[in-house]
């Protein structure tokens, strides 16, 4: 099959953004938007649709098995991981890729995404005191553990902006586990932060439903983790 | 008081650092990409401890038996039973960090797992490494918020500081801005495997290179057992690498088949009654290789998990499951799977002891990147096991030296080498040279033929970490030649049989400079009563 691949690159943070196009052939049949750049990166030398020589994709990869979240990027204007998106199942012989917005591009189709794990440590996303899970928690806590942090789900998201104060769902995820986890009286802080931080600002769109690669459930950790935060308190002040 | 610096940030560095911040030390965790990109959380299995909760009368000393009976009595045998004694308190310490490990009320539910008679492994479903590192990262993240482990998360290895066999630091490269920094202090390695030398063979990540195992090589740092390569007999090809199917899918009835006159012959259970498809991964992996080369059966093995129980896919192997269906697009629950045998970890590394000291002071090495625990093959449900107990007695190691280095401030400055933009694997011809000859059969002839094919491909590569990676490449054929003898996962054709006389040491390589030597060396001598 043939395909041709548009990239929008840039070559630094304060360098332009600019569109470059390669052409690609391949028989193998379950190759990914993943494999598609490690092979153009693999040629020696890169030359793009016009023959022109042009430098190496930077983009980040790892496990290429959809467990670790590292190349994700918007591929045909979805959110995805690039070792999950099929070429063979674009639509049409022509992918556009491009970084993830939502984050300072590196470099090319590399992003930094450190504001995830800053938020993560600004919620205080950590037990306070040893906790042994139980087994009926069990669902609840392998699920909210699954998190790859790879940042498809606040692309989507209509009220996710890096420097704000709603931290999207790839806080809220892992956020699931530790209010799950954790006893009555170390949580009173962390229900204030998820209050201030997740529930205040989800406009509850939905539109991450669909996105998570790693086929995370999010409205069930969600009402798990609403109930917890917010309206057990509610209900017990009410029926006290 | 100096920071101690680890490089890696999977299983074994998150387990040193939260060891340090325990103890009130400073640490530096550096790392090319943050935690959840780790190869670790790709392992699947569980992690194994004599914890004897399905009432099976597990002991200790089975557990290291097994290990070391798997190992083929290679490994340090102090270090196994200081691994098995403490494995109980490993896997509970872990749980007390809230990882949701498979429960029956208030105890772990263990599963059958390779080389071992006893239910010994701790699970969560067939994603034990990312459920496992979610909780380490999220208790390392409480140090953080401390000041205590300070994270250094697209940060490159670039070499380390060593004058008189001492290390004083490390050199590391910022992958976003290019500059780099030298950072004193004691320097723990958990680096893991050296995957780039094998391009598409292995199962694990395409960040774990195996570059800072051949940076360190070219500084002096012994290595240790480099010929032993396990290859995990169940894997499937996908694009550029091999997907494993977990040991666990056997664990819980899968079975390995051949066809042979035109009928699935289960050669497993037949050949070894006693453990069947449970068999060491060495042995399950040479027999695939056996079975297809012999008369009246086909070429492909199977794994038919089709008579696994209904209740042991929905509860054990749901993302196994998934995994085979999004990769294969095959069901493994109504169609057998066809499986060979791939790369999946790297029994030797950076030689150390059981205090996990490596040859220079103030370098310590825990994980994949070492060699101690598993000897010529690796037990499943070990790995997990010797990365988090290795990172805390390295930890522990680092700590007691924390007070003989300085504490300078860090200085960037502009990377003249650009390494963010390295190449993740060896050439095609030199990984086509190594997997002929370091496959699960070897022989003189082609490690020979291997060896001065590397040799001209050294002398022609201009570039640094390239040539690095070759050296270390010839250091493994040099190990496996002078193996002359067949042992776990290093079968030489020419040398079939087991020579304990000669060959029950470790091989150790070391460069100068200019060349390699590789010796044997006595293997430590197991203290106290308990056999």
């Amino acid at each position: 099959m043939k395909y041709t691949i548009e990239i929008l690159r840039q070559k630094s943070p304060t360098d332009e953004p600019y569109r470059q196009t390669f052409a690609l052939e391949t028989e193998l049949k379950n190759a990914t938007v993943a494999t598609a750049l490690s092979m153009l990166n693999a040629k020696t030398p890169l030359l793009d649709i016009g023959g022109k020589e042009c430098d190496r994709i930077v983009w980040e990869c790892s496990c290429l098995q959809k467990k670790c979240g590292a190349c994700a990027m918007v591929i045909n204007g979805r959110p995805q991981l690039a070792c999950d998106a099929r070429l063979s199942e674009q639509k049409g012989d022509k992918i556009v890729v491009e970084p993830l917005k939502k984050f300072p591009v590196v470099a090319d189709l590399a992003v930094d995404r450190s504001i995830l794990f800053e938020n993560l440590k600004t919620i205080s996303a950590w037990l306070v005191s040893e906790t042994r899970a139980s087994e009926n928690q069990n669902d609840i806590l392998y699920k909210s553990s699954l998190c790859l942090q790879c940042g498809c789900c606040l692309e989507v998201c209509p009220n996710f902006i890096p420097e704000g104060d709603f931290f999207g769902m790839a806080c809220m995820i892992p956020l699931a586990r530790l209010l799950e986890e954790m006893p009555d009286d170390e949580k009173k802080e962390l229900r204030k932060k998820y209050s201030k931080h997740i529930f205040g600002g989800c406009g509850k769109s939905l539109s991450c439903r669909n996105i998570c690669p790693a086929k995370i459930q999010i409205e069930e950790l969600m009402v798990n983790s609403n109930a917890i935060s917010l309206w057990k308190g509610i209900f017990k002040k009410i029926f006290k | 008081m100096s920071k101690i610096n680890i490089i890696g940030a999977g299983l074994a560095g998150l387990s040193a650092a939260l060891t340090l911040a325990q103890k009130g030390q400073h640490c530096r965790l550096i790392s090319a990409l943050p935690s959840e990109r780790a190869q670790s959380v790709m392992a699947e299995g569980g992690i194994n401890a004599a914890l004897d909760t399905m009432g099976e009368n597990d002991t200790v000393r089975e557990h290291y038996h097994d290990t070391m009976r798997g190992g083929v009595e290679l490994a340090d045998p102090n270090a196994v039973w200081n691994l098995c004694s403490d494995a109980p308190e490993t896997v509970n310490r872990l749980c007390s960090l809230g990882a949701p490990l498979q429960m029956n009320g208030s105890e772990l539910i263990l599963r059958n797992f390779g080389g071992q008679k006893k239910k010994r492994t701790a699970y969560a479903k067939s994603s034990t490494g990312k459920i496992l590192m979610t909780s380490l990262i999220d208790e390392v993240r409480k140090y953080e918020s401390k000041g205590l482990v300070e994270r250094f998360p697209h940060h490159l290895f670039k070499t380390l500081i060593i004058s008189q066999r001492k290390c004083n630091g490390v050199v590391i490269a910022d992958s976003y801005t290019g500059k780099t920094a030298t950072l004193s202090g004691a320097v723990i390695l958990a680096t893991g495997g050296m995957n780039s030398l094998f391009p598409g063979l292995t199962t694990g990540t395409v960040i774990n290179t195996g570059d800072v195992t051949a940076e360190v090589f070219s500084l002096g740092v012994e290595l240790a057992n480099l010929e032993f390569i396990q290859y995990h007999p169940t894997t499937v090809s996908i694009p550029q690498k091999r997907c494993l199917i977990s040991e666990a899918a056997r664990g819980e009835g899968g079975r390995l088949y051949i066809e042979k006159n035109g009928e699935p012959w289960y050669f497993m259970e037949e050949k070894y009654p006693e453990l069947g498809n449970l068999m060491p991964r060495d042995v399950v992996s040479r027999e695939i290789m056996l079975v297809k080369k012999q008369k009246n059966c086909g070429d492909k093995v199977y794994l038919d998990m089709t008579g696994i129980e209904e209740s042991a896919w929905v509860n054990k192997l749901s993302d196994l499951r998934e995994e085979c269906i999004a990769f294969l697009a095959k069901d493994p629950k109504t169609e057998p799977i066809e499986v060979s045998p791939g790369i999946h970890y790297f029994m030797g590394g950076v030689s150390v002891d059981e205090k996990h000291r490596t040859n220079i002071d103030g370098l310590f090495a825990a994980g994949e990147c070492t060699c101690q625990y598993h000897g010529a093959n690796r037990l499943g449900g070990n790995s997990m096991l010797g990365a988090v107990y290795g990172g805390k007695v390295a930890a522990e190691s680092a700590f007691v030296v924390s007070d003989d280095f300085g504490n300078e401030a860090i200085q960037w400055e502009e990377d003249t080498e650009k390494m963010a933009l390295r190449e993740s694997s060896v050439s095609e011809k030199a990984g086509v040279i190594l997997k002929e000859s370091l496959g699960i059969f070897r022989n003189e002839k082609q490690l020979q033929s291997a060896l001065s094919q590397i040799n001209e491909l050294i002398i022609a590569e201009k570039t640094d970490y390239r040539k690095k990676r070759l050296i270390l490449a010839k250091a493994i054929l040099l190990s496996a030649l002078n193996r002359k003898e067949s042992r776990g996962a290093h079968t030489r054709e020419d040398y079939p049989d087991r020579n304990d006389a000669e060959y029950k040491k470790t091989t150790i390589a070391v460069f100068d400079g200019n060349n390699i030597s590789v010796s044997l060396r006595e293997i430590p001598i197991k203290r106290g009563t308990e056999q």
